[in-house]
């Protein structure tokens, strides 16, 4: 089932936390709400679930007006930062839960339900866990109890708010390739609200970054990363240098210019390489890690920061307080003042 | 002894920072401590309860059943029982319905209603009782036109549930709205996403949530509810077997003399005390469960 924001619009008081929002979601897609807190993207999820409703505009499901769905005919499955497991039943009643409520004709049998909790549970890969309650588990089984519980109901679109957001790194990264698996099995069309950049990089078909209610872009992990759309993109998807320079091209007039490189896009060297290369003294170097991290420092205060792999920090043999030059090699986003 | 076993159940957290701090006191200090704690137990609580039932029973068993089995004490009791029966459930529903609003929904007027649930209990039950007088007494607002149709309100029954439920009515309130704040929405929002209905929800998903603090409130609103003694007087009129309450019924024979008849009435009201703490004490273990299972399963919280 696809779905189809248009022209959304919700306020709190005199806050807007969504402005008029337009998205498209395509069947069987993994989608990322990434942005900072307060930019609207977990109230963008509730409206979509029904557990908020939008002061304009409306949401299609497949075409169809979700206005004329209660909440809980949506058929969405919900997935909460917190859980939200029912604390007083255990792990095989929660699953249970969605089928029991079902209306007395088209509730599956016991027997039915018993299997098809057996199942899930296989599917999350916790089936010792059964009888046992939420608070005797931990929170990545927690969540994943959540997940196998939204999916009981067999729902057409799945919506997780900060799913992992309340667990440690670890976990967190375990599960995170663990949801990308599972949605390439299932492909059942979802929708994740993060704030961290590097889980919606890491997991999405496709990102869309918002802000102050606003959608920024929507594109794939490596357009948003390499082709920012606006300064706010490019800050929010990792590290950025800025630096001011005039182009002095065989324009009639020259334009001041801001030019934005990523760390990684910076060469380092001992001399200058050309005339955009700028003289700085190295102020820090962390060298654990797959690349080479490094904060410089230019005479006239500018601060950089640069990544270069392993290989070329031992050519260069570089440390601490070395003057070297760096050089942007590439440029990821450029702004004009006219 | 069972007067001092809540209090000290409260809390076992705090229990156990406070106890390992004890520890460093010296073992004199301790034991003055806690003799002291005893004594004043022993004067306060104990005795009195002792006092009771010695006294109710001065005259001997038979006296005791003769007197709470006449007609006017067996009215007494039928009237308490009746008028707990319906201020009772009608405080439940009032304030499941109070909490449920105050603690999952934002409005206007939420403090108002907030200071509006705690009115009775800042308020003189004295008080209490002559707001009915002013209302639907014969000189009351209402008086002139009850009067005119025939209905009795004050000197009646009908005024003793009324004071009856305006005391008792921040009871179940108070209780439930700490625990449904502390659960907050996740899980009925699961519920209907899950395809449960409003009424589903409640059932399956915030009643069992709620339950350990609901019996909590129940209890606590009926023992007020029996005992009730300064808004009920005022409204009674203590017409012997119409509408005496069993306090009330306990002070008319204390001022004519019948001590251990008094007493023996007064024993009954005591034990409902001791029915009501012991009620407690094991309802607020398995508060604990529910307010520690709220921490460990919402953990690591906004």
């Amino acid at each position: 089932m696809s779905i189809e924001v248009k022209n959304l619009t919700k306020i709190f008081g005199n806050f807007k936390a969504i402005d008029n929002i337009n998205l498209k979601v395509e069947t069987g897609e993994l989608v990322a709400l990434l942005g900072p807190s307060g930019s609207g993207k977990t109230t963008l999820l509730r409206i979509i679930a029904g557990l908020e409703t939008a002061d304009e505009g409306n949401i299609l499901f497949s075409g169809e007006d979700a206005r004329e769905r209660k909440t809980k005919d949506r058929n969405v499955g919900f997935v909460f930062q917190h859980y939200a497991l029912f604390r007083h039943m255990t792990v095989f009643d929660n699953i249970a839960f969605g089928l029991r409520v079902k209306p007395k004709k088209i509730r599956p049998s016991e027997d039915h339900i018993g299997r098809r909790v057996r199942e899930l549970l296989k599917l999350v890969q916790l089936e010792w866990v059964e009888k046992r309650y939420p608070w005797q588990l931990s929170g990545g089984q927690r969540q994943r109890i959540a997940l196998a519980r939204a999916l009981a109901v067999e729902p057409k679109v799945l919506l997780l708010d900060e799913p992992f957001g309340s667990l440690d790194a670890q976990v967190r990264k375990e599960l995170r390739q663990w949801l990308r698996r599972f949605h390439d099995d299932l492909h059942i069309t979802s929708l994740f609200v993060t704030h961290d950049q590097e889980e919606a990089l890491e997991v999405a078909d496709k990102i869309v970054v918002m802000n102050s209610g606003k959608i920024e872009q929507i594109g794939t992990p490596e357009e948003v990363y390499h082709k920012p759309a606006s300064v706010f993109v490019l800050n929010f998807l990792g590290n950025v240098n800025l630096f001011h320079s005039r182009t002095e091209a065989a324009t009639i007039s020259s334009k001041a210019a801001k030019l934005y490189v990523r760390p990684h896009q910076l060469g380092v060297s001992r001399l200058p390489v050309d005339g955009n290369s700028v003289k700085v003294v190295l102020t820090f170097i962390n060298p654990a890690g797959s690349s080479v991290k490094m904060d410089a420092k230019s005479s006239d205060g500018n601060v950089f920061q640069v990544e270069i792999s392993q290989e070329e920090y031992k050519a260069l043999k570089l440390i601490k307080n070395d003057e070297v030059f760096l050089t942007p090699k590439n440029i990821t986003y450029s702004e004009y003042e006219i | 002894m069972v007067g001092g076993l809540p209090s000290f159940k409260i809390r076992p957290i705090a229990q156990q920072s406070r106890s390992s701090h004890l520890r460093t006191e010296s073992g004199v200090i301790k034991w003055i401590l806690i003799g002291v704690a005893l004594l004043y137990l022993g004067i306060f609580l104990i005795l009195p309860l002792a006092c009771i039932f010695t006294t109710a029973f001065s005259k001997g068993i038979v006296a005791y059943t003769q007197a709470i089995t006449e007609p006017d004490a067996l009215a007494a009791i039928r009237l308490t029982l009746l008028t707990a029966l319906i201020a009772v459930p009608l405080n439940v529903i009032f304030g499941i319905a109070a909490s449920w609003a105050i603690a999952k929904f934002d409005f206007i007027g939420k403090n108002f209603l907030l200071t509006l649930i705690d009115l009775p209990l800042s308020v003189s039950p004295v008080i209490s009782g002559l707001i009915f007088v002013l209302l639907f007494g014969a000189q009351g607002t209402f008086g002139p036109w009850l009067i005119e149709h025939g209905i009795k309100i004050i000197f009646a029954p009908p005024a003793i549930i009324l004071a009856t439920i305006f005391v008792t009515f921040p009871l179940v309130a108070r209780e439930l709205i700490p625990i449904m704040k502390a659960q907050g929405n996740d899980e009925e929002e699961a519920a209907i996403t899950l395809g449960a209905s409003g009424f589903k929800t409640f059932m399956l998903v915030t009643l069992p949530n709620i339950k350990w603090g609901l019996l909590y409130g129940v209890i606590l609103c009926n023992a007020r509810a029996m005992g009730e003694f300064g808004a009920v007087s005022v409204v009674s009129g203590h017409i012997r077997g119409l509408t005496n309450t069993l306090p009330l019924h306990i002070e008319i024979l204390y001022n004519e003399y019948h001590f251990s008849a008094a007493f023996a009435a007064a024993s009954l009201l005591a034990l409902l005390a001791i029915v009501t703490l012991i009620a407690k004490s094991i309802i607020e273990s398995g508060m604990h469960r529910e307010i520690e299972a709220t921490q460990i399963t919402s953990g690591e919280k906004r």
